[in-house]
């Protein structure tokens, strides 16, 4: 790119370099009038800090809860949680789809039973988890499944079934078998899709263990809100939820990056 | 001399809840050795079903298809099968979509990626092996499908309509290219079109067959006076004409 730039395309890069400094500031002043308001706001007991707790009042509680450990603890068992679950769901997923891909029967008679599953909002289903597997790990991690599988296998065998017919026939001129049209077309074919699907994944998998962790757990970060709120530390409640949104968005970011390195590789 | 293939009195039907579509009505017709055979007919009349039933994808419902034993004890594939499109998988690299066969039928001896090699150099796509289909032209694409084909060494190639996706300047040169391919190495082929002059300038004799369903109007021996056909040649042949306006003919009663 040696070549000498025009004064109309100068303009242009300017103009898109304006608009997207523009955006970038408006973002952050969103953020800075938020907190200063809130902060500002309890400051001047407008609004009870007690109750509503304050910027100020969360960092201190987090300098705190660093000092001994304990954020770092429930936010290690959250994510842990989430993480496990979200492999399950990945592994078991893409089984479960190519199953439902291999035995069009099988898919057939299943398919009402899913769409029902899928539908049901599975945050029913978590008192029944703690009763019948306890109230342990064990239910956070079953209900935080329950809640992204069936969407999952749905996505995925829809994915794998509507793959270019012509793509199995090559397979078949070429002497494949079904197995090989599974491994050489259906599965590489569908990465993109598998890696969609994660994103959306990784974020109902937060949020089925944070329900877990309401009725399930004596730690993470769902705990803590709920223990918060019965106990009136509203600091801990807020100072977790801010915390949860920067999980979310890291896991999702994350997630992202990780579709971005394999479309870079894949595609040109 | 037996033929290489033997195709006797096939008949073939579609089976919808709907209800039944007769495609070929009793089909009969031979390949030589080293011998092209064209099968031209109206879009729909069950062209397709005919390679589809040679290959065995599906099975005639009544009639037989022989193949020469000698096909099947000397090749790994006795039948290639050529698709429409080229059908390159873009997740893998030209090299990668090349080795496919081979792969499936678990053939990747050194004997055979030398073969494969020597393809790339000898079909001018040996710099890009690495790439990605999207990065090829469509005559270099055909190609590259045309080296997966012929990586597993069949001895009968079907084609189907194996150019028809391609624009026509580029069709011209890629049916040049894969004609001298495979006269070189001494396959035959069945070559599946709508076009009538593809056909003859590919062909050693064609099979014209009438509307769904599909029954044979004639067989066509094509004898041009040109000195080593080729299809470009072929089309300044002074009988071409002739013979075009023959198969429009039978395509149009």
């Amino acid at each position: 790119m040696t070549e000498p730039v025009s004064t109309y395309q100068q303009a242009f890069i300017n103009n898109d370099r304006r608009r997207r400094r523009l955006v970038a500031f408006c973002q952050i002043l969103i953020l800075v009038l938020f907190v200063s308001l809130w902060e500002g706001t309890t400051r001047l007991g407008i609004l009870n800090d007690f109750i509503f707790s304050s910027p100020s009042r969360i960092v201190k509680t987090f300098v705190t809860m660093a000092g001994d450990g304990t954020v770092f603890y429930h936010i290690g068992i959250t994510l842990f949680e989430t993480f496990l679950s979200f492999f399950i769901v990945l592994v078991a997923g893409i089984l479960l789809s190519v199953l439902l891909w291999w035995n069009r029967s099988i898919s057939s008679v299943l398919e009402p039973y899913l769409i029902t599953l899928n539908s049901l909002p599975k945050t029913a289903l978590a008192p029944i988890f703690i009763v019948w597997l306890g109230n342990n790990m064990k239910t956070i991690i079953v209900c935080a499944i329950s809640l992204a599988i069936f969407g999952t296998v749905i996505n995925l065998t829809t994915s794998f079934t509507q793959m270019d017919p012509d793509k199995l026939l090559l397979i078949k001129t070429l002497g494949g078998s079904r197995k090989d049209m599974l491994s050489k077309v259906i599965i590489p074919g569908s990465v993109p899709n598998i890696i969609s699907n994660m994103k959306v994944n990784i974020g109902l998998c937060l949020v089925g263990v944070i329900i877990g962790e309401f009725l399930s757990a004596n730690a993470g970060l769902g705990y803590l809100i709920v223990y918060g709120s019965q106990v009136f530390k509203l600091d801990w409640v807020l100072m977790s939820i801010v915390i949860l949104c920067i999980i979310a968005t890291a896991l999702y970011a994350l997630l992202n990056l990780i579709e971005k390195v394999y479309l870079k590789r894949h595609t040109q | 001399m037996k033929p290489l293939l033997d195709v006797h009195d096939v008949s073939y039907s579609y089976h919808t809840l709907s209800g039944e579509t007769k495609a070929l009505n009793r089909l009969s017709f031979q390949v030589q050795f080293n011998e092209f055979l064209g099968i031209v007919g109206p879009s729909g009349c069950g062209k397709s079903t005919i390679l589809s039933l040679i290959f065995g994808l599906l099975s005639p419902e009544s009639g037989e298809i022989k193949i020469h034993e000698a096909l099947c004890k000397d090749h790994t594939m006795p039948i290639g099968y050529m698709l429409q499109k080229d059908h390159l998988l873009e997740w893998r690299t030209i090299y990668e979509n090349a080795l496919l066969g081979l792969e499936i039928n678990h053939q990747m001896t050194p004997a055979r990626l030398k073969a494969v090699d020597q393809m790339f150099r000898d079909y001018g796509l040996e710099h890009f092996k690495n790439a990605k289909p999207s990065q090829l032209s469509g005559g270099m694409r055909q190609r590259a499908a045309l080296i997966r084909t012929l990586a597993l060494n069949p001895g009968l190639l079907l084609l189907d309509e194996p150019f028809s996706a391609l624009d026509y300047q580029t069709r011209l040169n890629v049916s040049e290219d894969i004609y001298t391919i495979l006269k070189k190495k001494h396959k035959s082929a069945i070559l599946v079109t709508h076009d009538i002059s593809e056909a003859i300038s590919f062909c050693d004799r064609i099979v014209v067959l009438t509307n769904r369903p599909a029954t044979i109007k004639e067989i066509v021996p094509i004898h041009l006076s040109i000195e080593e056909k080729t299809p470009l040649k072929a089309r300044s042949a002074k009988e071409f004409q002739d013979y075009f306006n023959r198969l429009w003919g039978d395509l149009n009663d």
